[in-house]
């Protein structure tokens, strides 16, 4: 049998306030535990939540970057339940009137199909504290710094159809929040993270299958293994015979799998009810569209613009939008240059892609400047070097931090473009492989590229090519 | 001269500005008064000598200076409910019953402020759960008027206490009628303003939608004084309410001729006849300085009192959840595990009374009854202020009974909640529509002090200060003091 599997997320993004969300604590991640907990955030008796108005302004920067209605009037509310790392009992949240409805992004799928996704809702909420166990022998200890942190939690209709369709509805986001400037999109400190609920259907059938959530999944690469995982198993038990429950499910990075971690029996009844220390939550229009005159170029926007402008597939324009800094990167690179769109961007999403990732950096780190990339490739247009050295210089200028003149002067990395050096290389060449000669004469043309290989390999692969080239055909034709 | 104790805040205020007494003298005498009759009445949680000696020695530098305020050096005393820096804050609770706050409640730091010097912290029924403070973790409150029955509930010691002279005024909360109930069980002037009017931070909550600081005191004229004080925005209190604190004293003044007043027909159901005929003749008292009485309905009245006990509930229960055992207060001994830890922290910390409202209040919230009560009582609620909304429009003020009867035995009630709950019949409503309300004693059934509520729209604490000024300007009846303790 056919099975359709059917995904949808829910997204928890910090938002990069100072302070939290009803507090005046920092939020600054790494502190000593407890150190940016104040009394209001230990909930001590008669405190009293105040909203942070930059939380605010955030959440809707965020509902007008994905066309969503922004609530004139939201409100917060209790989400009861007991646990250690949370203070007060009940966490504030948004529950029946979220401040954003009704959004949607595009995703672009590899084959080039674009798909829109729907976004039911995102709401602002607290963050809770940390429990730890680790290292304190059957005890749990509680840090209390995360404890009102703000978050959104942006919730995906179940438009998704597959893990890799999540992971690029996640990166989505990832590089929308970015760009906003509301998020660090940091996932390794958790300040960007997801749950995924999946189910599976047989193909075609209408009705959805019982879903399960998995919690708490903090990388691009464990969201795809662990909703792979998750499908397998949805379909192996129901082909088994068996019946999905409806449960929360816990992703092990190390085992790979998800395990059951409660059922919806066991589930908290949360009591939801409004939170009556805070008044309704109200918006007009004039600060709606003071908070959409802040709002950067988008990454879709983006990308349109890269592809009209230079003539960017669309493939290279959503690579380089991924990030505004990339972006921003290639265009500096492009305007430095004076052109060579192409060449710039390979260059950018290659080789020095290449090298950002090999040390862990992102393009905000790299070693190598804008301009410096740009008089690079100034080389290679000015036939100073070959595409194929500019490489080796690129990494050089990486390693050393040098300039790319001063390593091609320095290594003797110029190249060759006088014909009668060139020739003088061929004749050698030839004069050297008698025998190859003989049989690129007698017809296997194939040989052709063995002299070029000599030849480069004599001139120390400074020989310009497509002199090279033209040269080589001109002696052997002869 | 009147005895110390005897007399007024604004005639204490006189006196200490005149330097004819100073606040040291006058803190002695109230602290050597809580002592003689703290035993007899448990008016008080905690007693604080040095700390309001101390207070009062810098106050009488300030008075003598010249730079003393209306209210520098006059001794009150706080509810335990209002959170106050390095002192026991126990809300009446074994939860907290070793807590000592790091921080001021807004209204402390604003009364300290204005120079008040703070004797102690009053008894009270547990997390204000109650209605004659027989809830209380540190044992019931006598009525000084008579001390085989309550002061009432929640705010008893505080009513208690200013009810006995061992403090000129104390502070209060009222969420269903803590401050006029007591207020009227003990003969004295209470107000609870608009909500939003004071500010909420500081003061532990019970239910934060109906939760209101006020004060307790022998004349409206003093507890205008202390209200200008406690009064106004508060930017910790988010629904605090950004508006100008008038100049309640001075309008004091006003004379009622025109004063349009509504007697509320739903207030005289089920009234003991001796308690209706004193409202009525205050109504006749102020019809004869010029009042226009007008009878008015609120037809949704009557549903105030299980509306409350959905609403007050759902809130508290949540609101207390923060007592868990593991940051402060009371802790279990030895927990195995942490369902443990919870259980029996709060099972231990808690009282009987504050356990049957957060199972009612987790009961209302829960899936699939939330509908049906919380929802409910919410539109109901909304009806009930629509009613006093209507009934403004035609009215500047409602007046009836504060309670069905008069103090109570102590014990009298304990067994039956329902009974209990009902003696706060005539207060909820003001609370539910967040409206201001005041009582003020109106004479004596037998022995013992009844109260008349005032009842007016949002913000019109002034009015009412102003009505039952007026009224005790022809009348003494707030000035009397019980026997045993003049």
């Amino acid at each position: 049998m056919a099975w359709d599997s059917v995904i949808g997320l829910e997204i928890h993004a910090q938002l990069s306030t100072r302070s939290k969300i009803f507090s005046g604590s920092a939020t600054t991640y790494g502190a000593a535990p407890n150190a940016q907990a104040n009394l209001v955030d230990l909930a001590y008796p008669g405190v009293l939540p105040v909203l942070n108005a930059e939380a605010v302004r955030m959440a809707v920067k965020f509902g007008l970057a994905i066309n969503a209605r922004v609530a004139r009037r939201s409100v917060f509310a209790r989400k009861n339940y007991f646990y250690p790392d949370l203070p007060k009992g009940y966490q504030i949240s948004q529950y029946e009137l979220p401040i954003v409805s009704g959004g949607a992004v595009d995703i672009v799928l590899e084959d080039g199909v674009v798909r829109r996704i729907g976004i039911t809702r995102a709401h602002l909420e607290e963050d809770a504290g940390k429990s730890l166990h680790e290292g304190l022998a059957g005890l749990t200890a509680v840090d209390l710094n995360r404890a009102g942190t703000p978050l959104i939690e942006i919730v995906s209709e179940p438009h998704l159809y597959s893990a890799r369709e999540a992971v690029a509805y996640l990166k989505k986001i990832h590089t929308l929040v970015r760009y906003l400037g509301i998020c660090d999109g940091n996932m390794q400190e958790g300040s960007f993270r997801c749950d995924a609920n999946v189910s599976v259907k047989p193909r075609g059938s209408e009705k959805l299958g019982t879903r399960a959530e998995i919690k708490n999944v903090n990388s691009f690469r464990y969201v795809e293994r662990a909703i792979n995982y998750e499908i397998a198993r949805q379909i192996e038990l129901i082909e088994g015979g068996g019946k999905v429950v409806q449960e929360t499910r816990l992703y092990d990075p190390d085992r790979g799998e998800t395990r059951s971690m409660r059922t919806k029996e066991e589930a908290n009844d949360y009591r939801y009810f409004p939170d009556p220390d805070l008044l309704p939550l109200e918006i007009d229009q004039p600060y709606i569209d003071a908070v959409a005159a802040t709002l950067p170029e988008l990454p879709d926007q983006k990308a349109q613009r890269l592809m009209s402008e230079y003539s960017l597939s669309p493939y290279d324009a959503g690579v380089l939008t991924t990030s505004m800094e990339l972006a921003d990167y290639f265009e500096v690179v492009v305007r430095d240059l004076g052109g060579q769109p192409k060449l710039a961007a390979n260059t950018v999403m290659g080789e020095l892609s290449g090298l950002l990732n090999r040390d862990g950096v992102d393009i905000s780190q790299s070693r190598i400047s804008p301009g410096s990339l740009a008089r690079l490739l100034a080389r290679v247009v000015d036939n100073t070097i070959s595409g194929k050295i500019a490489k080796d210089v690129l990494e050089a200028m990486w390693d050393e931090g040098r300039e790319a003149d001063a390593i091609i002067e320095a290594r003797g990395l110029k190249q060759i473009t006088d014909e009668s050096a060139i020739e003088a290389a061929i004749d050698r060449a030839l004069a050297a492989n008698p025998a190859q000669l003989a049989d690129y004469r007698a017809g296997k043309e194939k040989l052709f590229g063995f002299f070029i290989g000599q030849v480069m390999k004599a001139t120390g692969g400074k020989a310009n090519p497509a002199r090279l080239n033209e040269l080589l055909k001109k002696k052997l034709g002869g | 001269m009147t005895e110390l104790h005897l007399m007024t805040v604004a005639e204490l205020s006189a006196s200490l500005r005149s330097g004819a007494i100073s606040s040291v003298e006058l803190t002695r005498a109230f602290l050597a008064r809580i002592e003689r009759h703290q035993r007899e009445l448990n008016a008080f949680i905690t007693v604080s000598p040095d700390r309001a000696l101390a207070e009062a020695t810098r106050a009488d530098e300030r008075l003598r200076a010249g730079r003393g305020g209306a209210l520098t050096g006059i001794p009150i005393a706080h509810k335990d409910i209002f959170c106050t820096r390095d002192e026991k804050t126990t809300c009446g609770s074994r939860m907290l019953a070793n807590f000592i706050s790091p921080y001021d409640a807004t209204v402390v730091q604003r009364l300290r402020e204005a120079g008040v010097v703070c004797l102690g912290k009053t008894n009270m029924d547990e997390f204000a759960m109650g209605s004659s403070n027989e809830t209380s973790w540190f044992g019931p409150v006598r009525n000084p008027w008579d001390t085989a029955r309550v002061p009432g509930g929640s705010s008893g010691g505080s009513a208690a206490a200013v009810a006995a002279r061992l403090a000129p005024a104390a502070t209060g909360t009222d969420t269903g009628g803590s401050i006029r109930q007591p207020a009227a069980l003990c003969g004295l002037t209470g107000i609870k303003p608009t909500y939003g009017r004071v500010s909420r931070y500081g003061m532990i909550a019970f239910a934060s939608s109906l939760d209101q600081a006020g004060v307790f005191a022998l004349s409206a004229e003093d507890a205008a004084l202390l209200l200008s004080a406690m009064a106004g925005f508060d930017e910790r209190d988010s629904t605090s309410v950004e508006l100008p604190v008038p100049d309640y004293v001075a309008e004091l003044a006003q004379p009622l001729k025109g004063l349009k007043i509504g007697v509320l027909r739903e207030f005289f159901q089920g009234l003991e006849a001796p308690i209706e005929e004193l409202i009525r003749t205050a109504l006749d008292a102020l019809h004869a300085q010029g009042a226009v009485l007008k009878e008015v309905s609120l037809p949704h009245l009557p549903l105030s009192v299980p509306t409350y006990y959905v609403v007050a509930p759902a809130e508290c229960s949540s609101n207390l959840a923060r007592f868990d055992g593991v940051r402060y207060g009371y802790r279990c001994e030895k927990p195995r595990d942490l369902a443990d830890l919870y259980q029996r922290s709060r099972g231990e910390g808690f009282g009987a009374e504050v356990k049957r409202r957060i199972m009612i209040g987790t009961y209302v919230l829960s899936a699939g009854y939330y509908d049906a009560y919380y929802l409910k009582a919410q539109q109901v609620r909304a009806l009930i202020a629509a009613d006093f909304e209507r009934a403004f429009h035609e009215v500047d003020v409602v007046i009836g009974p504060t309670t069905p009867t008069t103090a109570f035995a102590l014990g009298a009630k304990t067994q039956d909640p329902v009974t209990m709950y009902l003696n706060d019949i005539y207060t909820i409503g003001a609370n539910l529509a967040g409206l201001p309300a005041l009582s003020v004693p109106c004479g004596f059934a037998g022995e013992l002090p009844v109260g008349l509520q005032i009842v007016g729209p949002h913000f019109a604490e002034g009015r009412l200060l102003n009505v039952a000024h007026q009224y005790q300007r022809e009348s003494d009846w707030h000035l009397r003091v019980p026997r045993g303790f003049g």
